[in-house]
Formats: C-alpha cells, structure tokens, sequence
C-alpha cells in the first residue's frame, strides 16, 4: 500500500502545472510587463517620479484613505456580520444581500451615487454645509467611498468563522465566570482575529486601487485630493507609458511590503 | 443535407462572403459627445453610398475619452477612422503606432477638420453672477467647473481659451499665467472629462459657471429644455478643431481604404455639413454656415496652430509634467 495519502484531484504534476501556467497569464506576465516597462526609464528618472510632491500626496492620500476606511470597516463590518450570525430577525435576508450590493454594483455608478448624495447641495450633504463641513471633493468622500466599496470584505471573512464558534463556547466560559468583556476578549478575538486581519487586508488592498467610485466623489485637485490611480491615467493621457508603470510599480511594491506585514503579523497571531 | 455538406457549404459562403463583408464594416472611434452626431451622419453616408451604387456598409462607432480612444487603437483598436478631440491625440497614432503618415493633417480640407465648435459658458438661469466674459470668472466667489486638462482633452481647449483672452488683453505671458491661475483657483472639482464636469453642473447643482464645448453646452440646453442654464458666450474665445482622418494601416489590411476614405469626405458634403451644424457644430461650408447663422453667437476666435504653434508645442508647454498647468498648482 502506498504511503501518500492520495488528494481528492489526482496528478499533482498535472494540477501544479495548471496552477503555474493560470497564474502566469492572469498574474504573473501582466505584472512582469509592468517591470519591463517601468525598466525603460533610467533609475533617476524613476526615481523622479515616484518622489516628485503630487506623486508623494497622492501616496500618502491613497493609502490613508484606504487604510482609514479598512479600520471602518473593521468595527462595523465586525458588528454586521455579528449581528447577522447571533440574531434572527425580520429582514436579516435583506440585509444579508445589501451587504454584496457594493459588489455587484459598477463601482463608476457608485460613486455618482454617493457624490449626488454628499456634494455640497446634496440630500446629505447639505447638513453637512449647514454645520460647516464639506464631505464629496474632500478626503473625507473619498474614505466615504472607498468604504462603501470595501464593506462586504470584513464581514464576508468574518461571517463564517464567527458562525463556526458555537454559543456553547460562550456559554461554557460565562459558566466558569468571565465576564462578557472578558469572553470577548479570550474567547472570540483570538479566535476571530486571522479572519479579521484576512477581511482588513481585503478590504484596505482593494481600497489603495479603487478608481471608479473615487474618481467622481474626489474633486482631484492636485495636491489635495488626486489618489495615486488617477496619476497613473494622467501619465497615460500624457502617452506616457513608462511613467505610468512607474507608478504603478510604486503602488505594487507599497501594497505588497504592506501585506506581507499583515501576514507575518496574522502567521504570528495563529501561532501564539 | 448531410451534416458534412451542410458543413462544406458553410465553409465555402464564408470564404465567398468573407472578404466582402470585411469590406462593409467600418469602424469609427470618436470621443465622447460625437455620439449622436455619428448616428445620424452614419445612416446619410450609408444612403449617399448605396445611392452610388455600392453595397452597404455597416458603421461601428466606439466612443470615450479622446486620449483613451487613441491609446485603444494605438494598442491594436482596428479602427478604419478616427474622429477625435484634437490633433495632438491623433498626431500620436503617427508618434507611437506609425500607423498613419506625418502629414495626415493635410490630406482633407481645412487641416482635416470637417466641423468646429468654441468654448462657451454655461451658466445658470438668469445668471444670478452677472458672467458677461472670462474677468467675471476670477472674481472671488465665482464658482467654476471644468475638467482637468491632464486627462480631457477638452478641458485643454477651456484652457488655452483662458489664457488667450488674458494674454490678448493684459499683453504678456506671465500675466496670462497670473490670470489663469486666478481662475483655477475658483475651481473646486476638477472631473476627469467633461461628461463628468457636466453631471457635477447639472446634476449635483456645483459651481456657478461650466466651460463647455458649444455643442455639448447647446445638448444640454436641449436635453432640459433651458428652464435651468443658458448660454453666455465671451468676447474672446479658441476654435476648437477636432480632426479626422482614415487610419492607413488598419484599412488597408481591411481593405476598406476606399469606403473610408469616402466616408470622411462625406463630412465636407453639405448634407454632412448640414448634419454637424444640427448638432450644433459649426460648419466649415460656408454656405451652410450662413443657413444657421442665427443659431451660433459671434466671437473672436482665436486657434490652436496661429496663436499657440499648434498642439506639438502647446501639448509639452502647457500639459505635460511640469507645464504651465504643472506650475499653476504647484505654486501653492
């Protein structure tokens, strides 16, 4: 009798081989062009460029927002997907399906959405003039977008571990004694939090990237409001493609030290 | 019939009809507001064409952005024409695609520019500001939308048609760069092209003044009646040119030269003269043009290739990195 115990799918050479040749046309060759065509500029220009002020505002913009609204989400996308697991009620369906709406919604109609909503003479927006405040063409809209995009990320990883701890657990701790805060503490976080940090990685990713939601509700004024997307169509209005990819080879290397953080971190939450 | 004669006979048709009904599709990749105008155009061409006793052809229009629009074909678009904002976006089909030769601006009429329009301003009813000309823009308080000439090519002309009226009338370029920053200033929502700009005017009610083509600022009074805007025109304002022309290398791998090329010629008839000015551009077919006299407002105009040096040397000056518009908001 063999000693490998033998997958579901047979022919690893098979499967692995697909795997690579998948990733490759999807991933791998589209993101490599990006670093060939980047190549083109010498490494002062690219440095030009990625360095130069609107480039930096826009860095710190994009990533601020992204990060902003993923910490949004963390608490209410937590609260949600809480609130759909522990409760029945009527109308949990409903909600349950709104909460993919941000999904399947062009996000292009989102952000005219929300942009005729929170500009200044909007049915929101307007209290928000009142007391003083603008919402749409600040960072303010662009976090407001950003998440409402990301929403359905935190609490669809969160939703089905949260419904995999069963009552029980909290039932049997608050046996022994702890108190609510304590239950939540020891009991659920711990065992919540790889999926959470999974949902907040999502969500703060997709959020440095989003375009089409963002690009009517920011006002993009240099300097001020301009996301790093939006400097990447400039250059390409310009023909500019090495600049372009300059940029974009930015943002891939920012995204990609920052989730490889977030997954060290996560790799040590699990271990401990 | 057998499946495999049925088959065979499939085969042998699309042969047959294969490079013929190659030869009827045209493709035309315009930019954004042309879209109603090619509707109308495209069935006149295809009756005139028949009428000379070709058979018919079927139009394709793809409409964007200009400078989205030609990257698209640059990067393989097969687009037999292209009918796009302005001549830089086309210039750099021969740039980066070689795909049409340098002096494609002389082989049709009129630099290849079968129809104008100019910049006007769209303010709303009553003009509650008083906008009378481009010093009422500067004024503080005065809100004004247009989109970000990085990324719209119309935008570009709203521009140049700032800076020609300060430098026309305060004399230097430093003066013209002081006025447009002025007006800049007054800007708070920088869309990425002018649809957008539009929507953020119209629709979520922003700004007190949008800088418009004429014909996109004559649709929207259309399209709502002109209960809520009407049309201010200035003294002084840019002849905005979007040009034409056949694509070579995509049509004659099509093989479709002939047609397309009758096609844009079709433009400069008066029927599609007629057309245009319908749609509120202006003609370049004088007689056309006095037939609808009343419905275009007179102004100076200024153009692209007399008092800029045309968009090969208005393109880096004023657009690129670091260009006049660069520096504007790099100031503060």
């Amino acid at each position: 009798m063999s000693r490998r115990t033998s997958p579901v799918i047979p022919g690893f050479g098979l499967t692995l081989g697909y795997t690579l040749v998948y990733l490759s046309l999807l991933v791998l060759i589209p993101l490599g062009a990006m670093f060939v065509h980047a190549a083109q500029l010498t490494w002062d220009q690219f440095w030009a460029i990625v360095s130069s002020p609107r480039v930096l505002a826009a860095l710190k913009l994009s990533f601020g927002t992204a990060l902003l609204a993923a910490v949004i989400n963390g608490v209410i996308g937590t609260l949600l997907a809480w609130v759909l697991v522990r409760y029945t009620f009527p109308g949990r369906k409903i909600i349950e399906a709104m909460i993919d709406l941000p999904f399947a919604l062009p996000t292009a109609v989102a952000g005219i959405a929300l942009t005729a909503l929170y500009a200044p003479g909007g049915l929101v927006g307007q209290f928000a003039t009142a007391l003083g405040f603008k919402i749409a063409y600040t960072p303010l809209g662009i976090t407001l977008a950003l998440t409402f995009v990301t929403l359905p990320f935190v609490v669809r990883t969160i939703q089905p571990v949260l419904a995999d701890i069963p009552r029980e657990v909290e039932e049997a701790a608050a046996c022994l004694g702890a108190k609510p805060l304590q239950v939540a503490r020891h009991v659920l976080l711990p065992a919540l939090l790889p999926a959470w940090l999974t949902g907040f990685a999502l969500a703060f990713a997709r959020g440095v990237g989003e375009y089409g939601s963002v690009i009517f509700i920011a006002g993009n004024m240099p300097m001020k409001t301009e996301i790093l997307p939006l400097l990447i169509m400039v250059q390409l209005d310009q023909y500019n493609y090495a600049g372009a990819t300059a940029i974009g080879v930015l943002m891939l290397v920012v995204s990609f030290i920052l989730l490889l953080l977030i997954n060290l971190l996560q790799r040590r939450i699990s271990r401990s | 019939m057998s499946l495999r004669r049925f088959a065979l006979a499939a085969l042998a048709s699309a042969l047959i009809a294969g490079p013929v009904a190659a030869a009827q599709t045209l493709l035309n990749v315009s930019y954004d507001p042309t879209r109603e105008l090619y509707t109308e155009f495209n069935a006149a061409f295809n009756k005139h064409w028949q009428g000379q006793g070709n058979e018919a052809v079927t139009i394709q229009q793809s409409h964007g952005g200009s400078g989205k629009q030609a990257r698209a074909v640059i990067d393989g678009l097969r687009a037999d024409v292209v009918t796009l904002a302005l001549a830089g976006d086309i210039d750099e089909l021969y740039k980066l695609g070689k795909l049409i030769p340098e002096n494609w601006q002389e082989r049709l009429p009129d630099a290849s520019t079968p129809y104008t329009s100019t910049i006007v301003f769209l303010v709303r009813k009553g003009n509650p500001k008083g906008i009378k000309d481009w010093d009422d823009l500067v004024k503080p308080g005065v809100e004004v939308i247009t989109p970000n000439p990085k990324t719209s090519g119309g935008a570009r002309w709203n521009f140049l048609a700032a800076w020609a009226y300060a430098q026309q009338k305060y004399g230097s370029e430093a003066e013209a760069k002081a006025f447009t920053e002025k007006l800049y200033k007054n800007v708070p929502v920088l869309d990425t092209g002018a649809r957008g700009s539009t929507i953020t005017f119209v629709n979520n009610g922003i700004g007190d003044v949008l800088l418009a083509w004429e014909n996109e600022a004559f649709l929207a009074l259309k399209e709502e009646g002109g209960d809520n805007f009407e049309i201010v025109a200035p003294s002084l304002s840019i002849l905005a040119e979007p040009p034409v022309s056949v694509v070579d290398q995509n049509v004659d791998k099509k093989g479709t030269r002939k047609v397309a090329e009758a096609y844009l010629n079709y433009l400069y008839s008066e029927e599609g003269q007629r057309i245009a000015a319908k749609h509120f551009y202006r003609p370049r077919n004088q007689a056309v043009a006095a037939e609808f006299a009343q419905q275009f407002p007179q102004l100076k105009l200024v153009t692209i290739d007399a008092d800029f040096g045309g968009w090969k040397s208005a393109q880096p000056k004023f657009f690129n990195d670091g260009g006049i518009f660069d520096q504007i908001y790099q100031a503060h």
